[in-house]
């Protein structure tokens, strides 16, 4: 391939700018940050499974695939059965193949790591046979249970609130989910980094997600506005709360209205859902301040759109950061710099312009993070805000008891209040996943249909 | 350095890799080959009468492959030569002539009637090869046509044909045993008995590959029909020991020079078939899949073996482990192990819990305080070696032979020293009683 023809000193314009990169170029950085294994290597990676019996990677997942079961059918060239596996325990399996931080996950306690530092390779395993059967599903895996006349409401089109909602119809119930959003999906749509879901993955997955009837989706309804939940509680037999983190933590300083200031979040979803990806804005020097997954995918996207320089600043050392080892790896690959132990201080603007940050260098005294006094400043003309999310709880017109500002629940996803449930990130004490909110929306489907049926 | 030279009824060779009758051997151009690239001898493809026999043009082979495609078993369905006499005559005795250090062997195929023997044989013997190998093995095509293994399945033909050659020439006679047959022995002692100098085996096992599931065709298959092959390499090697352990330790074969074959790959394969008696190995399959440049490898691999163990020569470990093999009935009952687990070593796969759970004694553990944990109970194991042979590590489950006042934890039985076999054993009803 040719190298694709830049503008001449596009990369160098100061402030923020679109087309810092010929569209071919950004195209070209935004394909698939894992290319997917072709048959042959399927085959061999699924030769590598030793079949574990109690499998640790099984535990390991919060969706609870069985792994063996599946591998093994990927090297017995049954990508259906495979896919039968892995889409009966995890409906959204194709999208959590992509983006499950697998080193922490599956792949983190296969016993193949204790030999050969090397994993067997599950999630583009999973990725291979769920492709596969997407790429022609030779007959459907779910069937729907006999109707059982009972309507269930779900908020919110997140990986909770679908897999809830695709459990609920194929358990016989028919589903209603409301979401605020003009498309359905979540994070998936609007959150997960670009170049791990490219080629429009998210949406041909929840396609495929409805096709099992039963569940109508809503969208431009929001909880709080256009509908209640005391009303929802009313009307329906149950309600499943899936509605993620509508809240952007804040810097705990000042933060003037500069352009340019913003929430890696919303910086975000407007790449997602852009058409092309050279029209995106995005600065000469970008600061992304904290130390996630949220902060790395903002980064590395930063940077694959044309920043020159992105600069992750993180208040502590790598270890605490709670993106994986391998994230901030691919952080550092992609060309972001990181640094540990400093916190923001002051974020500097100039007729209505961020034009830096001060940071303050910080130190651990006994488990206590300090300010040493010293300070530096990093020039940006884009500081973008990636120190976590919260809950928002304004929507809810019935009290639900809280946790640490989140809905609290019990194991099955039952909230204070006996019609509802809830999961996925608005649930108190999860890992904030994907595939926890797959779980979550799956759990909370079972015991409401039990309860209903009681 | 260890000498590799071998002396095998007279016939020598540099090493004693020979290249066994089969396309790797077809013709001058590979044989040629061959030798530049080291090996020892070769056994010239089976020579038949003219009018030459024809192949189909159809799949000749098939194979079984492990899972990053590694032949693990070879088919096929080619038969003798498909090329004249005359010609491959000429051939090896220019072969020979160019080559006086190799070993040059002819296999042959001819009715089973004394006068295309008579009349063959002085024709090889004018090629200056040093010897003939009859092809009583071949288990397809040929065999329909009253040759091959149809001659090896019957003992009395073996018997005849082998002392028509001893009588019509006076080249070294190596008879070549098919492994379709329920004793090898019955075989092996008709050969010595017609006055062979020595037998090879194994010739391949009649097999059928597989089906095509979505034609319901059997593979491989020309135009829509297939015929059963021959099976080769590194799957049949047991197989063969087995054959050829059975006609070393046989005391009316015992002692019949064996040129061993089957699924002979590495160093390692060769050594274990002269451990077991053979003079000689031949190899076709572990050629049809790497070339001839794979002899390198098995010549450095024997050599550097032979070194460390301070093995000077092929005969200094020839035979070794033949009084090993024995019958099961004189094994010893009262020998007692158990498989130990090494912790630092174990993976945590539970392969060997649940095999022995499901499939053996339930002597392994899954869990020990809640946490996964593999372990032996010894109490419950009967040594049956199932989890060593399934663990994915290397050296992670061992045996340990109990010892003499040690107690079998399973049956509470001290351990004597003593030796006792199923011959004299209480529980066998046909027991020798001793005095
Ligand atoms: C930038 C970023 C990158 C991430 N990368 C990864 C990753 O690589 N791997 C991974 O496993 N996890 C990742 N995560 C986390 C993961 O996306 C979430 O854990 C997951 O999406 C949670 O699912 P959910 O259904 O609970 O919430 P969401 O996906 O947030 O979905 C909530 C839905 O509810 C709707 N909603 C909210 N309020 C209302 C209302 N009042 N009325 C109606 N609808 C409403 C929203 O519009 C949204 O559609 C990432 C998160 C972010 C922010
Ligand atoms: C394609 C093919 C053709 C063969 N042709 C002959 C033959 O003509 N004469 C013969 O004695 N054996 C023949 N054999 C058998 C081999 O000589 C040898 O006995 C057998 O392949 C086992 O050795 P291996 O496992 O090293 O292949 C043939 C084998 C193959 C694969
Ligand atoms: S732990 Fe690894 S080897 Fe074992 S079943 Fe899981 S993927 Fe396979
Ligand atoms: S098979 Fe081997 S590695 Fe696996 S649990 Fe048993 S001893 Fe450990
Ligand atoms: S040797 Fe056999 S009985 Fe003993 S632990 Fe292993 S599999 Fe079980």
């Amino acid at each position: 391939m040719n190298r694709p023809i830049e503008k001449p000193g596009a990369l160098d314009l100061p402030g923020i700018a679109a087309g810092r990169l010929a569209p071919e170029s950004c195209a070209l950085n935004f394909t698939d940050a894992h290319p997917p294994l072709n048959p042959l290597q399927a085959l061999l990676e699924a030769e590598r499974c030793y079949y574990c019996y109690n499998a640790p990677c099984i535990e390991a997942c919060p969706t609870g695939i069985d792994i063996p079961h599946f591998i093994q059918r990927i090297a017995q060239d049954n990508v259906l059965g495979a896919a039968e596996t892995i889409l009966d325990a995890n409906v959204l399996g194709g999208m959590c193949a992509r983006v499950c931080p697998t080193e922490n996950l599956c792949e983190g306690s296969c016993v193949r790591q204790t030999n050969e530092s090397k994993p067997v390779e599950i999630g583009l395993l999973q990725r291979f046979a769920t492709d596969a059967y997407f790429a022609a599903p030779s007959k459907p895996i779910f069937t729907r249970a006999a109707p059982s006349g009972r309507r269930i409401a779900v908020v919110g089109a997140g990986p909770a609130g679908l897999s809830a909602a695709h459990r609920l119809a194929a358990l016989g119930h028919d589903v209603v989910v409301f979401e605020a959003h003009s498309k359905p999906g979540g994070l998936n749509e609007y959150g997960l980094a670009r170049y791990k879901t490219p080629d429009g993955f998210a949406q041909r997955e929840i396609e495929w997600l409805l096709s099992i009837g039963g569940i109508e989706i809503q969208c431009g309804k929001q909880l709080g506005r256009d509908i209640t939940l005391s009303g929802l509680v009313e009307q329906y037999d149950a309600v499943f709360l899936g509605m993620g983190l509508a809240g952007v933590n804040s810097l705990g300083i000042a933060e003037q209205q500069l352009v340019g200031l913003q929430a890696a979040v919303d910086f975000i979803a407007e790449l997602r859902q852009a058409k092309d990806l050279s029209a995106v804005p995005v600065g000469r020097r970008v600061v992304v301040i904290g130390g996630g997954m949220t902060a790395v995918d903002a980064a590395v996207q930063a940077k694959k759109l044309g920043a020159r320089e992105v600069t992750m600043v993180y208040r502590r050392g790598a270890e605490a950061m709670s993106a994986s080892a391998y994230e901030q790896q691919w952080a550092q690959i992609n060309g972001v710099t990181i640094r540990h132990w400093a916190a923001p201080r002051e974020i500097l603007g100039s007729d209505g312009f961020v034009t830096g940050a001060v940071f303050a260098v910080t130190r651990d005294e006994n488990g206590k993070l300090v300010e040493t006094g010293e300070t530096f400043t990093l020039e940006a003309d884009m500081v973008l805000k990636a120190i976590g999310q919260s809950f928002v709880a304004e929507p809810l017109d019935l009290s639900l008891a809280l946790e640490k500002g989140r809905i609290a629940t019990d194991p099955s996803g039952q909230t204070s209040h006996q019609k509802i449930w809830a999961g996925g990130d608005c649930r108190a004490g999860g890992l904030d996943l994907t595939v926890e909110a797959v779980e979550h929306g799956k759990q909370a489907a079972i015991a409401i249909d039990a309860a209903l049926r009681a | 350095m260890a000498d590799l030279s071998s002396n095998f009824l007279g016939i020598k060779s540099p090493n004693p890799f020979w290249l066994a009758s089969a396309p790797p051997t077809d013709k001058e151009y590979n044989v040629v080959r061959a030798f530049e690239a080291g090996w020892g001898g070769v056994v010239w493809k089976t020579l038949g009468e003219d009018p030459h026999v024809v192949n189909v043009s159809g799949p000749r082979y098939a194979t079984l492959m492990g899972p990053d495609r590694r032949v693990q078993g070879l088919n096929n369905i080619e038969l003798i030569t498909d090329r004249s006499l005359a010609i491959n005559l000429e051939e090896i005795a220019r072969v020979k002539r160019n080559w006086p250090d190799r070993a040059v062997v002819v296999s042959l195929m001819v009715p089973c009637q004394e006068e295309s023997w008579k009349r063959i044989l002085p024709m090889v013997e004018d090629t200056g090869a040093d010897g003939i190998e009859l092809n009583f093995g071949c288990p397809h095509g040929m065999s329909e046509r009253g040759m091959g293994a149809a001659v090896g399945q019957v003992p009395e033909y073996i018997e005849m044909v082998t002392r028509w050659c001893k009588q019509y020439s006076k080249m070294p006679v190596i008879v070549k045993l098919t492994p379709n047959i329920t004793d090898i022995r019955f075989p092996a002692r008709a050969a010595k008995a017609g006055g062979a100098d020595a037998v090879s085996l194994i010739n391949t096992i009649n097999s059928i590959m597989g089906v095509d599931l979505d034609t319901m065709i059997m593979s491989p298959s020309t135009g829509g029909k297939g015929s059963h092959g021959g099976y080769c390499g590194p799957a049949v090697k047991p197989i063969a020991l087995n054959m050829v352990a059975e006609i070393a330790r046989d005391p009316q074969t015992a002692g019949l020079p064996i040129s061993g074959i089957g699924g002979i790959s590495t160093w390692r394969d060769a050594a274990e078939y002269i451990a077991l008696g053979c003079g000689t190995v031949q190899v076709c399959t572990a050629a049809m899949v790497y070339g001839f440049r794979i002899v390198e490898d098995m010549i450095s691999g024997l050599s550097n073996f032979m070194d460390q163990k301070g093995y000077a020569s092929i005969a200094d470990f020839q035979g070794s482990a033949v009084p090993t093999v024995s019958d099961w009935r004189y094994l010893n009952l009262k020998h007692i192990d158990k498989a130990v687990i090494n912790q630092d070593l174990c993976i945590q796969c539970g392969r060997c819990h649940v095999a022995c759970e499901d499939t053996s004694h339930q002597a392994i553990t899954a869990f020990k305080d809640g946490q996964r944990h593999y372990e032996v109970k010894e109490e419950e194991c009967v040594g049956c070696n199932l989890c060593v042979s399934i663990c994915p590590v290397p050296s992670c489950i061992t045996m340990k032979s109990l010892k003499p006042g040690e107690v079998d934890t399973r049956t509470g039985e001290t351990v004597t020293g003593e030796y006792q076999n199923w011959t004299t054993h209480p529980n066998n009803p046909m027991r020798e009683v001793t005095a």
